[in-house]
């Protein structure tokens, strides 16, 4: 399943990073960041808990860019 | 700018002024440092709060570190203005890049944005009132006035007017709707007032389809945007390990050797180096190019799914095309009835047409056009299509066959030969040959010119393939000088005919498909790069290519590969300059001649002129064939 998140961050390099964090979240398939669009897009693995898994995102993005905002 | 940014700009202009309050202060110590870490903490806080919680959450390597290093290294040094000065002109830089590149990022989105607002829906009271387009149920009459976008695909049921297809082809080019037209959702009303029944709802419009395309394809990322991903995952660290070791290595060398250390130097040009390093300019610069590209693509009516398939029209060296509805308008029309004795002509339109009346393909179309009266669809039974011979079935009870020459073949019917230039559809009723109706489609007038275009854009070859008789295929090839012809080509034909030429070109050469109807979806997915007619493809095709063209003009092929490669040589610009002047200025930096202020021009002044020289990625509307 593929889902769709705003999100607000301020660098193209942020982003980046925080495509890298989202990637190695535990339910997540794989994750693309776009800076352009400030959109991100979630493949979840197949029977994870997408409330769970995207509050690990979250949790795992403030981790590399403090600054940055997930729009669950 | 946003309010972010404004306190920033508020917290730039104070330490500015409190920068320059203090130079003429005659000042001895700790006043001086005092008074100078007012500026600095009002600057840099932020900076040094963000380093520093990067420094717990174990993110070491990033560029608030970098400043903060930097800064508080210059500070320690007793370089107070420069330190205040590095912190200032970076938040400057920062600031200015920022409003950059969200300035170039709005230009962009608003060039894309076709969305429609609002609905007109007449309530119970017979008052108009504007709702949500997504609210409005199929079947809902709205109301659209001069000037305003139709929001939703729908029939006209009431009116008359002009559309202005501009926002959806990048033409402007006005089309008369009456009633009973269909009309898509994106389209300007120019002129009258229209109601319309909508047919469809809004997410599934083609307005929203045309938003999600073109707003996921910024997901899909190039070849040169993941190398930077890559790039940038070793740069970092490397750049942070050569600066510790341009910082240790060479007072250390110095003890050694038994000369002064100099250690206050060396830390400074590891600090300048380490200024210098950050790989701002090109992690921004290169999607930046490619979504620019996009956008302006988009402006002229090509829709393009993702910068890895701009990337690759830049290198398209072969473009096979299929005939109808591409490089034919795909109106097909009957120009001659050859009924065979025991038949009129009428008889023979009534059969043919009663035959194809279920099938979509444009010739079943024409044949009904030709007919001219309503399609007793009751009278029709067991209808059985032969993919790429024609269909069968029992017409008021006489079996009919309606196809090509292969049909009439298979079937064991002796059959009229040599026809004329175009679709010959025989047709065979009750086991016996009833003669054969000609159906033409007409090239398009762009067509030639789009091959001479594509020749003159360095394609190597055009393919064309078709599922019609060789005599059509070949006189409308000559017509528009298509050296390479496969005609007569079955569905799953084509797909091998595209694999045989993705398998004999060159490994770097990539192929286009150009197709639009529902026989293509396989093909445009099979090609290095699919290419769909927008406004008169179907759906599916729409979905499986990868490009689509909205207004059906075969020309917008080569404008297309000029954009891709206007955008390409943009982005090489920009790595090889932003690479090539930060590598200058961290040689210069490691052996001391550049400065501090040198290492922020290679840090903000690159990445700014980066983002200005991506910008012109936009600029294509210009760029005709």
């Amino acid at each position: 399943m593929k889902k769709t998140y705003k999100i607000e961050v301020d660098c193209a390099n942020c982003a980046m990073k925080m495509e890298e964090a989202t990637k190695s979240v535990d339910g997540v398939k794989d994750a693309v960041v776009s800076f352009m669009t400030q959109k991100m897009n979630v493949e979840f693995e197949d029977g994870a808990d997408e409330k769970a898994v995207m509050q690990a995102v979250v949790k795992a993005c403030k981790v590399v860019e403090d600054d940055c905002e997930i729009y669950l | 700018m946003t309010k972010k940014q404004k306190k920033v700009l508020r917290r730039i202009i104070m330490a500015a002024v409190l920068m320059v309050g203090l130079a003429f202060l005659p000042l001895g110590q700790p006043w001086q440092f005092l008074l100078y870490m007012v500026p600095y903490i009002i600057i840099g806080y932020d900076i040094l709060r963000k380093a520093w919680k990067g420094i717990l959450n174990k993110q070491v390597f990033d560029e608030n570190f970098l400043m903060a290093v930097a800064t508080v290294g210059a500070i320690l040094l007793g370089e107070y203005q420069e330190g205040v000065a590095v912190m200032l002109f970076y938040q400057i830089g920062e600031l200015f890049q920022a409003v950059a590149v969200g300035k170039s990022r709005r230009n962009i989105s608003a060039l894309m944005d076709i969305r429609p607002d609002y609905a007109n829906v007449e309530n119970d009271a017979g008052e108009l009132t504007q709702v949500d387009p997504d609210e409005v149920a199929i079947g809902t009459a709205i109301v659209v006035c001069p000037g305003e976008k139709v929001p939703i695909d729908g029939v006209v049921v009431e009116g008359t007017s002009t559309l202005n297809t501009g926002a959806l082809t990048g033409e402007s080019a006005p089309r008369d709707v009456t009633v009973g037209d269909e009309i898509i959702s994106g389209c300007v009303n120019n002129s009258g007032l229209l109601k319309i029944r909508t047919t469809k709802e809004f997410g599934q419009s083609t307005v929203s389809k045309i938003l999600e395309l073109v707003e996921n394809s910024s997901m899909k990322k190039s070849r040169s945007e993941n190398f930077i991903t890559k790039f940038a995952k070793y740069y970092t660290p490397a750049v942070c390990y050569g600066a510790l070791a341009l910082a240790v290595l060479p007072p250390v060398f110095n003890l050694i050797m038994g000369n002064p250390a100099s250690w206050s130097t060396w830390i400074i040009r590891a600090l300048t180096f380490l200024v210098i390093s950050c790989p701002c300019a090109l992690v921004i610069s290169i999607p930046l190019s490619f979504f620019g590209g996009i956008g302006g693509a988009s402006a002229c009516g090509i829709l393009v799914k993702g910068s890895n398939y701009l990337e690759a029209l830049a290198q398209t060296k072969y473009v096979v095309f299929d005939k109808t509805g591409t490089l034919t308008k795909g109106v097909f029309e009957v120009q001659e009835v050859k009924p065979s004795a025991a038949y009129t002509k009428e008889q023979l339109l009534f059969y043919a047409a009663h035959a194809e009346s279920y099938s979509s393909h444009p010739i079943s179309k024409s044949l009904q056009t030709a007919y001219g009266q309503s399609i007793n669809r009751d009278a029709v039974t067991e209808v059985e299509e032969i993919g790429g011979h024609g269909i069968t079935a029992k017409v008021e009870g006489h079996s009919v066959a309606a196809g090509n020459s292969k049909l009439m073949k298979k079937l064991g019917l002796a059959y009229a030969e040599n026809a004329g230039i175009g679709t010959i559809v025989h047709v065979a009723i009750d086991e016996a040959y009833a003669g054969y109706i000609l159906i033409a489609d007409v090239v398009k007038e762009t067509s030639k010119a789009a091959i001479k275009a594509l020749k003159a854009a360095g394609v190597k070859q055009s393919i064309m393939l078709t599922g019609d008789a060789k005599p059509v295929a070949d006189y409308i090839a000559a017509e528009l000088s298509i050296e390479e012809v496969h005609s007569e080509l079955l569905p799953g034909d084509k797909v091998e005919q595209v694999e045989k030429l993705l398998a004999a070109k060159g490994k770097k050469d990539k192929l286009a498909f150009v197709g639009d109807g529902i026989n293509d979806a396989p093909v445009l997915s099979r090609a290095d790069i699919g290419i769909a007619m927008g406004a008169m493809g179907s759906d599916a095709a729409i979905e499986a290519a990868d490009i689509v063209l909205m207004d059906d003009n075969p020309l917008k092929i080569a404008q297309a590969i000029k954009i891709s490669r206007k955008c390409l040589r943009i982005v090489y610009q920009n790595i090889v300059f932003a690479l090539g002047v930060k590598g200058i200025c961290l040689i210069l930096g490691a052996i001391g001649i550049a400065n501090m202020w040198i290492a922020i021009f290679a840090d903000v002044g690159v990445m700014v002129l980066a983002v200005l020289n991506a910008i012109r990625c936009l600029n294509v509307k210009h760029m005709k064939v």
